[in-house]
């Protein structure tokens, strides 16, 4: 038996709803249908009035989750694509970021965001929001790299007594397959070594640990060894694992799908500077998709987002120095 | 063709009683006067930001709250002291907001008209205009699924936030959802500056009610009896299982957008029109017409009600400011998920 990472997604949520009766679903086509991506499929069958859909209206969507967490309920939001949650991006931002802070009252909300380029989705359908959503007070953002962690990170977020951004990486919903499903996971804002090396330290989140994984399987055939840190939360970030890990190799390279300016490579990279500047040997590096639109054609796609290579390639760079 | 929905039930077709009409008054008198100090508090410095009057918006405002239960939800906007009184908000929590006193319900965090205790069905608002209906919306969805029945959501806005889209998604949801929301939407002809030949081309707000499959009503927002007998009645209405009213009030802004602004735009022949009416002397006119109160009565209530509000204020103004190196700066409610990485580098 194997599970993938969307099946990971859609079992989390059937066991939240089963363990919980204050969650609910709501979110376009996820009722009978089950969803674009079929991360409810059945759900609404096997929870009758706790699955449903919801009209065109992110903004509304999320106004209704707030007020259902107001009420002591703990709704699942699904976002067909991350990138529609930008029409729902003041009611995620300054409504559910803000209640706490300003009322004292708890917003327990989950909003997945299926996010992440997939060859031939194009501009609006690839979008990476972490960084938009982390630089909001009041948000959790979470980015699991693996099946194991996709599963238990929902269960984990729809437990947080705080709104959580759960980006659910579109291109790791087929590709990835566990044998089963964890009993025990890490907590939520530790970081975790998916691969351990002494001479650089790769810092990635979701699917960049896999690419740069592979990055490092290359690297190891010419006598590098490249330790990988994967973030799986953006915020909490665990900056205490990434300066532990330079401490080791006094190189870091951090690795981002998401655009180039500002963003979770930038506060990796400024975090190192602040508070381990000394344990680096050379100047800190980071890689990010190019700052323009995603692309429609698998050719610019595939230029555009760091890939294995294009990680081994900037590895090389820096262990060159 | 579009008219107020008149409910079937037999006690909101009675004649308001003296009482009723008595009891809204007073809050409106509350509101009015509340808000007078508010004004004052400001001229003298005494307040940090800005201020928001519901000067001419009195009746509407108290008609909402004296139609609600405790047990119902209510998200008031920027002016609406009255409809927040009758609902039940003590005026320390206005005056202590206002003066952003640590032990109001904002403890210094949000201000002004920013007030509200969610828990107790109250939601303080966003600055952001339609921003609320679909939180109310919330509520009551979850009540639904909770298995509560028999209560209403209301939430108010200008004519200014129709032109949103949060107004268009939150009103179609509440409508496919068939919530007991009531909106109560004042046309006081601005929005901030802005006279509605800019804001929308439609021969009246209330026609946007059929489109969302909503019931529509429509009052004249300076006459208090048909506040209290429309809004009465939409919320009947919702309250009876009749899905999403939309109530449209005319009236015109008695003020500013808040009290920086001295509102020279408005038109004067709007001002000398029936909408500019002042709802608190119409309200006043017929009370002491039909001998429901007379001007000894009126005089001690000023002078209660004065001295309720100098009292808050005396209160307030003694209260502890918030302080930042006791603050907790903390966004979030999961204590252990907090970002702490800037202050242990700054330090």
């Amino acid at each position: 038996m194997s599970i993938t990472y969307l099946e990971a997604i859609r079992e989390a949520q059937a066991v939240a709803l089963r363990d919980d009766p204050r969650v609910f679903i709501y979110g376009q086509d996820v009722g009978a249908f089950g969803g674009a991506f079929k991360a409810t499929k059945n759900l609404a069958k096997e929870f009758p009035g706790r699955v449903l859909d919801s009209p065109i209206s992110e903004d509304a969507m999320i106004g209704l989750s707030v007020g259902a967490a107001i009420e002591g309920l703990r709704p699942i939001i699904e976002m067909q694509f991350a990138d529609f949650s930008t029409v729902g991006f003041n009611q995620i931002v300054n409504q559910a970021g803000a209640l706490f802070w300003r009322t004292n009252v708890p917003c327990p909300i989950t909003v997945r965001l299926p996010f992440g380029g997939t060859s031939g989705s194009g501009p609006f359908h690839s979008q990476s929001l972490e960084a938009i959503y982390a630089h909001y007070p009041g948000l959790i953002v979470l980015t699991p790299a693996t099946v194991e962690d996709a599963y238990s990170m929902l269960l984990a977020a729809v437990a947080v007594d705080d709104p959580v951004i759960f980006c659910e990486h579109k291109f790791l919903y087929y590709h990835l397959k566990a044998e089963k499903l964890p009993t025990e996971a890490l907590p939520i804002g530790k970081a975790r070594i998916a691969r351990e090396g002494r001479d650089l330290t790769v810092v990635a989140y979701s699917a960049m640990v896999h690419e740069a994984l592979e990055a490092a399987t290359e690297l190891s055939t010419e006598g590098w060894e490249i330790e990988v840190v994967d973030l799986r939360s953006v915020k909490p970030l665990d900056t205490d694992t990434v300066i532990a890990s330079v401490a080791r190799t006094g190189r870091l390279l951090c690795v981002g799908e998401a655009w180039p300016w500002g963003g979770v490579t930038a506060e990796v990279i400024a975090r190192v500077a602040s508070e381990g500047f000394g344990l680096l040997d050379v100047p800190p590096q980071r890689l990010n998709a190019k700052d323009t639109p995603v692309p429609y054609h698998p050719n610019l796609w595939t230029a555009h987002r760091p890939t294995a290579r294009a990680v081994a390639a900037a590895a090389r760079k820096i262990l060159r120095q | 063709m579009l008219q107020t929905v008149v409910d079937a039930n037999p006690a909101v077709e009675t004649a308001t009683s003296r009482d009723a009409m008595l009891v809204a008054y007073r809050f409106m008198l509350r509101a009015r006067l509340l808000d007078d100090k508010f004004a004052a508090l400001y001229r003298a410095g005494k307040i940090h930001g800005g201020v928001f009057l519901g000067r001419g918006q009195e009746a509407l405002s108290a008609a909402i709250g004296v139609s609600l239960k405790k047990t119902d939800v209510f998200a008031p906007l920027i002016r609406d002291a009255a409809g927040r009184l009758a609902f039940g908000e003590p005026v320390l929590d206005a005056v202590r907001t206002y003066l952003g006193s640590s032990l109001g319900p904002m403890r210094g965090r949000d201000g002004n008209v920013h007030r509200g205790r969610p828990q107790e069905g109250y939601l303080p608002m966003l600055s952001h205009l339609g921003a609320m209906i679909s939180v109310v919306n919330g509520v009551l969805f979850a009540r639904r699924m909770k298995g509560l029945s028999g209560m209403v959501g209301v939430t108010c806005l200008g004519d200014g936030a129709t032109s949103t889209g949060a107004f268009h998604e939150a009103l179609n949801q509440a409508a496919v959802e068939q919530l007991p929301l009531v909106l109560v939407l004042a046309d006081n002809q601005y929005a901030y500056s802005t006279p509605t030949s800019r804001q929308f081309a439609c021969a009246d707000l209330v026609d946007k009610a059929v489109g969302y499959g909503v019931e529509p009503h429509t009052v004249d927002g300076t006459d208090l009896v048909a506040c209290l007998q429309t809004v009465g009645a939409a919320v009947a209405r919702a309250r009876a299982g009749h899905g999403p009213q939309l109530v449209v009030a005319s009236l015109l802004r008695l003020c500013g957008h808040g009290e920086h602004d001295d509102s020279n735009y408005v038109d004067s022949k709007l001002k000398n029109s029936p909408l500019g009416r002042d709802c608190l002397k119409v309200a006043e006119e017929l009370l002491f017409r039909e001998k429901i109160l007379d001007a000894a009565m009126l005089a001690t209530w000023r002078s209660q009600i004065i001295r309720e509000i100098e009292d808050a204020v005396a209160t307030a103004q003694r209260e502890p400011a918030p302080d930042p190196f006791t603050e907790g700066w903390c966004a979030l409610a999961s204590e252990n998920l907090v970002e702490t990485h800037h202050e242990n580098a700054a330090r």
